[in-house]
């Protein structure tokens, strides 16, 4: 049995599916996080089922690449059970999209989600009724408190079991039967084989003018197309609008006429948070905001990454001298020793000590609902720049990792957008280089230096956002986004995400970085190291750095954090700054924040963006790169 | 009083006209729950040509600018 969540965005289609297979697909409270399907194996009593999470999406009509993958699924997959996730706070808009659930005839089950969230604004839903009038079962939930999910998943079974099959509601008279004409034309066709779906639907769909039905069928059959623009005709005639207009609109009267009849609405609970965005989005106080938030998390991370970062690797060096006393200085298997002791020492010092309280400020921001505030803020300015403020939310994510950032741009509407933004992402210090920058330049050089990396890294930002739109002109559509109310977030949910972005640290990064320190201690040991190393000296002696720093940026391409972990190895110390001036220190970081993106970065590209255009993001970070870099080794 | 919705000031009631631009605008505004006839409250209206923030059936929504200036609504 195959059970898919489907919604719209932001509704807790994610929470429900962690629920039942463990933390594995981002949640978040912003719409659009989900971009890519997941699926996983659930038992639940004894049954077993595949359960699939498709990112969110408005309608059946598809704007977005996130809502153009969900609806490809829901069309072209075989599904037994539907689960609809509503956001009963609101249920009203939610219903539209249900009722084109309604009309694939799927055995169906409606989650209504945030019952707390719906009770706060006051508005009491009588489920029983709505269930009547839509014809199939309904459950409450409170999907991060996992309140009701028992009972959802058990009627789900049991729909699924019965495989009973939802039915459409009539819209009004005329309209109906201009659909009615019309799926009695398509029922001559072959069209709801070949689409795979029931005749109302796409009746609607073509009066909707859908895109996608309408190119598909306009390649072979112009005769039938002629066939639906009578009927939009029709319908144009008999209410004076665009046939597409009135079909939305009727969807949308039939959802507010089910709205009204099962809810009451009382007095919305008076809380603090409904005046948070009186300051967060003020014209003036949200910018200071915005400033103080970003300064208290930078230094939440500074402190409580310093605080462990310098005992951790006093720690693990003591055991070099003893290493090097036992086995010999000169001795292979030192060397190995030394590369793995080094290895340790840099995942567990240098980098978790950083990386832990940053996922875990992004996570609360990220939970609390800030983001969305912060797209609305930057909007003004990302235009500016040629693009729109939702592309500040994979910007923002980019901070976190490159990787999903890069595919968060999917919830751009147009190519370039994406393009531009997906180049922008990969220039944004994600966590490892943010280590970089915590464990080399604020460790070194203070803190004051590190907020001048991180500020002078968007005003670089900015500028290439500039230059790129510059070379691809074009108008962006412009920001359509909502602001969801804002979330306490749940500790619990906060730290499993926490740990699946740890995770992706502890078992790729980490044995990468054991096997490079080995690989490097290897290299030394054969002195095979120097022959890189001068390969590489055209760059390195162009920024004034240490030749043996060379083979670090070789190896940071692998992964980011390689290069500042192998950094210390490299040149022999334990202390940087005993062999490194500030200038050095400051340059080799401009270097390694904006050159070439890692591999796993560079893979992500080619599928997102194609091999030319990622090649094209190569050469340009590097040039970059090495622009600033050795501009900062002249003035800072 | 028909006005685009960046002629506003912050705080005012007003009701969806009609949506200029295309189909692609429209039926984007239309997911979101903004269709002609719908009443709404503008929150904010823009700042420094940045977008607006409407509140339409209890769910708040930010318009960019170019989008904003499409939706012709009416004031009393
Ligand atoms: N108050 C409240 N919050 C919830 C509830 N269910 C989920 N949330 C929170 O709502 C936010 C959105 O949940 P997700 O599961 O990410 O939503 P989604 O439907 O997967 O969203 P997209 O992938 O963007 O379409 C998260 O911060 C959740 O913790 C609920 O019942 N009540
Ligand atoms: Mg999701």
């Amino acid at each position: 049995m195959r059970i898919t969540l489907v919604g719209q965005p932001n509704c807790g289609k994610s929470t429900i599916f962690n629920h039942v297979a463990g933390y594995k697909a981002i949640t978040s409270n912003f719409p659009g996080k989900t971009v890519k399907y997941s699926i996983s194996k659930m038992t639940f009593q004894g049954m077993t089922s595949d359960i699939v999470d498709l990112p969110g999406s408005y309608s059946m009509t598809s704007f977005d690449l996130a809502e153009l993958e969900a609806r490809k699924y829901l069309l072209r997959e075989k599904i037994d059970v539907v689960i609809n996730v509503i956001d009963a706070s609101l249920l009203g808009r939610g219903l539209e999209l249900t009722l084109q659930l309604l009309e694939l005839n799927l055995p169906t089950v409606i989650c209504l989600n945030m019952i707390d969230e719906a009770e706060a604004k006051g508005i009491i839903i009588d489920t029983d009724k709505l269930s009547r009038l839509l014809g199939v079962p309904i459950v409450t939930t409170i999907a991060h408190k996992g309140w009701g999910l028992n009972k959802l998943f058990e009627t789900a079974f049991k729909v699924g079991q019965k495989s009973a099959k939802s039915e459409s509601l009539n819209f009004s008279k005329d309209v109906e039967q201009v659909i009615k004409d019309l799926s009695e034309d398509i029922k001559k066709t072959d069209y709801t084989e070949k689409f795979n779906v029931p005749h109302r639907f796409l009746a609607t769909k073509l009066l909707e003018n859908d895109q996608d039905f309408i190119d598909e069928i306009k390649k072979k059959d112009t005769e039938f197309i002629k066939t639906v623009q009578g009927y939009q005709h029709q319908l144009e005639q008999c209410r004076d609008r665009s046939s597409d207009e009135v079909v939305s609109s009727e969807r949308h009267h039939l959802s507010m006429q089910l709205y009204e009849s099962v809810v009451k609405l009382s007095k919305p609970k008076k809380e603090i948070r409904n005046y948070l965005d009186s300051v967060l989005m003020h014209p003036v106080f949200g910018y200071i905001s915005l400033v103080v938030i970003m300064y208290l998390f930078f230094n939440f991370v500074f402190y409580v990454g310093a605080i462990f970062e310098e005992p951790l690797l006093d720690f693990f060096y003591q055991f070099l001298p003893y290493a090097e006393e036992t086995l010999g200085a000169d001795s292979l298997l030192y060397h190995i020793v030394s590369g793995v002791v080094q290895g340790l020492a840099g995942g567990i010092a240098i980098v978790l000590p950083f990386l832990f309280p940053f996922l875990l400020g992004l996570a609360f921001l990220e939970d609390t609902g800030y983001l969305p505030r912060v797209a609305y803020l930057m909007d003004t300015f990302l235009h500016r720049i040629g693009l729109h403020g939702k592309a500040i939310i994979p910007l923002i994510l980019g901070y976190g990792c490159t990787v999903p950032a890069v595919m968060a741009t999917r919830i751009l509407e147009s190519e370039r957008d994406r393009f531009i933004t997906s180049v922008l992402t990969t220039m944004i210090p994600c966590a490892a280089r943010i280590t970089i920058i915590f464990g080399l330049v604020a460790f070194y050089l203070g803190p004051k230096a590190a907020i001048f990396v991180f500020v002078f890294n968007i005003i670089v930002v900015a500028i290439a956002g500039k230059i790129l739109s510059n070379i691809m002109p074009e108008i962006t559509p412009g920001m359509i986004l909502e602001i969801p109310a804002y979330h306490v977030p749940s500790i619990k949910i906060l730290l499993s995400k926490v740990w699946l972005r740890m995770k992706e640290f502890i078992v790729i990064a980490w044995p990468l970085l054991i096997i490079g320190s080995v690989v490097l201690s290897l290299l030394k040991h054969w002195n095979l190291e120097g022959f890189i190393n001068q390969l590489i000296s055209p760059v390195t002696l162009l920024l004034g750095l240490p030749v043996a720093v060379g083979v670090t940026l070789i190896f940071g391409v692998l992964r980011k954090e390689l290069s500042m972990v192998m950094l210390v190895q490299a040149l022999g110390v334990a202390n940087i700054s005993t062999v490194m001036s500030s200038t050095q220190i400051m340059t080799f970081t401009i270097f390694v924040l904006f050159y070439v993106p890692c591999v796993a970065t560079i893979a992500v590209l080619i599928k997102e963006i194609g091999s030319k255009r990622t090649l094209f993001a190569i050469i340009f970070t590097f040039l970059i790169a090495i622009i600033l870099a050795t501009i900062t080794r002249f003035v800072y | 009083m028909i006005v685009s919705l960046t002629d506003v000031k912050s705080g005012s009631k007003v009701r969806v006209a009609r949506i200029k631009g295309g189909l692609g605008i429209r039926q984007r505004l239309n997911c979101l729950g903004i269709h002609s006839g719908d009443v709404m409250l503008l929150q904010k209206s823009g700042f420094m040509r940045g977008p607006v923030l409407v509140n339409i059936h209890g769910n708040q929504v930010a318009l960019g600018r170019g989008i904003a200036t499409k939706i012709l609504v009416e004031v009393d």
